[in-house]
């Protein structure tokens, strides 16, 4: 503190000492300005650029959304890095984009483009049905899906930064976002009240390292911010899950499957704004015209949601 | 005293704890009539571009505006910098900005997130030693009018690390301003436990600062 500054100084000279780059505070920063925003699934620059007029906080890029995966079949895998470089040219916004599950060379070629997030995702084919990426390994941070706490917690100790509730991706339907939404709050709000014999009961349990389990046991959150994926389609589906406690929403086929997507991003941005607000929602919610067809998830042959271990 | 926090998008809940801990009251604004009887406002850190539709789709915008045009004290954080600011390079053409202090900066300046950063800051007037600073896709001042007065600037140095270079960065880059009553900060004050920035602030609405 010898070098601290004297209240008679006026003018900053400059400084700037023990610069680093990469730390969890500042990928995790990231995370906390998205907070609020709907994060869109876009394929090439053209949606990208309809994502960011609409007021998307973000832009997830990928080679097809979920709901054409599932029409299409075959391996989904990340985008070619020219489409990403084109989305990256075509906005300003953060540009997020896909690798999967345990591919790990995939991320490398994700940070070697500059991606701002790197979404280690179930949408896509997973490359290790055993092991998740070593994400404290690179610089930029990574987002991943939980379909409950116990996955939450892993996909942190392996070094996410951001983790956003499963659902069933590609389906419009939004019971699975729901459900995980709950199970990880619910969970949460439990183990707040667990003593420490039993957080270590819940340690084992949700096979997650006890540090983590304390953390959140005291905290009552994820240490790290908690985001809804997975069906949602409309504005009021925007509105429940954060309602439910999500911090902030990503869509990915519910606005490209539907009639207007220009007109239906932007409603889905107003209404997880105003999410506590059910005249905005209403407002923004009218004449929309048809959401994406939807899928009941029964009738599902792949569960998306149970890739990731 | 009570401070709005506009809360359209971004890291409300930091700015609302910061504030807490002072001891002084917050309310998030999101509609015009939020506005009424507040003695400051935080414009937090988020998505410029975002922000900048949901005030005009929110009617905050000119309400919004006319508050801070009669002289309502503003702090404002990295998008809350750009909102304040002059004059926007690498901005949308529709993007809001209220021209309050005399600053032309660049959005995402320093690079993409790979380049964020955090380091130590010596701010002018401040007792306690350096703040440890948060720069996330940060806006880089890249002008400073007369009635500026920089608080804290980056050397060189820290801005490029691997310039060793003479270069059009020579000069310390501003990081903390202010014009009489507003002020702006290109990191986020509060995303880290130390609250000398917003008692600053504070301390600028109460006229009691040196």
């Amino acid at each position: 503190m010898d070098d601290a500054p004297t209240a008679t100084e006026t003018t900053a000279t400059g400084s700037g000492s023990g610069r680093v780059t990469g730390t969890f505070t500042v990928k995790r920063g990231l995370a906390d300005m998205l907070r609020g925003g709907v994060i869109m699934d876009v394929v090439n620059a053209e949606q990208a650029k309809v994502a960011e007029d609409a007021g998307a906080v973000a832009v997830m890029a990928l080679e097809r959304v979920p709901s054409d995966i599932r029409a299409q079949g075959g391996v989904a895998r990340m985008s070619d890095p020219a489409l990403i470089e084109g989305i990256q040219e075509a906005v300003t916004v953060p540009v997020m984009a896909k690798a999967r599950i345990g591919h790990f060379a995939e991320a490398q070629i994700l940070q070697a483009l500059e991606v701002d997030y790197i979404d280690e995702s179930e949408v896509l084919t997973p490359a290790d049905e055993a092991h998740h990426i070593d994400k404290w390994a690179f610089q930029v941070p990574f987002v991943c899906g939980a379909t409950n706490l116990g996955e939450a917690l892993r996909r942190i100790s392996e070094g996410a930064c951001l983790i956003r509730s499963k659902g069933e991706a590609g389906t419009g339907n939004v019971v699975e976002a729901v459900r995980h939404l709950r199970s990880i709050l619910g969970d949460i709000r439990q183990l707040t009240q667990a003593d420490e014999p039993e957080r270590y009961r819940w340690a084992k349990e949700l096979s997650a390292p006890i540090e983590l389990v304390r953390e959140v046991a005291s905290s009552g959150r994820l240490p790290v911010p908690l985001f809804c994926a997975g069906g949602l389609a409309t504005p009021a589906d925007a509105a429940l899950v954060m309602q439910l406690g999500a911090e902030a929403v990503f869509v990915g086929s519910g606005i490209f499957k539907s009639d207007d997507p220009a007109r239906r991003a932007r409603a889905i941005v107003e209404a997880t704004a105003h999410f506590e607000d059910a005249q905005i929602v209403a407002k923004v919610s009218r004449g929309l015209g048809p959401a994406m067809a939807g899928l009941e998830i029964g009738t599902l042959e792949t569960r998306l949601a149970d890739r990731g271990w | 005293m009570e401070i709005g926090i506009l809360a359209l998008q971004g890291d409300v809940s930091e700015h609302a704890a910061a504030l807490a801990d002072l001891g002084v009251g917050a309310r998030p604004v999101r509609r015009p009539d939020q506005l009424a009887g507040l003695d400051g406002i935080i414009l937090p850190g988020g998505e410029s571009t975002t922000v900048s539709m949901l005030l005009e789709s929110s009617e905050l915008a000119e309400p919004l505006g006319k508050e801070l045009a009669a002289g309502l004290p503003v702090f404002g954080t990295c998008a809350g910098m750009i909102l304040l600011a002059d004059r926007i390079a690498d901005g949308r053409p529709d993007q809001r900005h209220y021209g309050l202090i005399d600053l032309a900066v660049r959005r995402n300046g320093y690079g993409r997130q790979t380049q964020s950063f955090e380091c130590d800051l010596e701010v002018a007037g401040l007792e306690g030693g350096p703040v440890h600073a948060v720069f996330i896709r940060a806006p880089r001042v890249e002008e400073v009018g007369p009635a500026v007065e920089v608080l804290a600037a980056l050397v060189p140095s820290a801005v490029d690390p691997g310039a060793g270079r003479a270069g059009p960065d020579l000069d310390p880059v501003p990081v903390l301003c202010r014009q009489e009553g507003v002020l702006v900060a290109a990191f986020h004050p509060e995303l880290t436990a130390d609250r000398r920035l917003h008692r600053m602030f504070v301390s600028m609405i109460e006229g009691t600062e040196h």
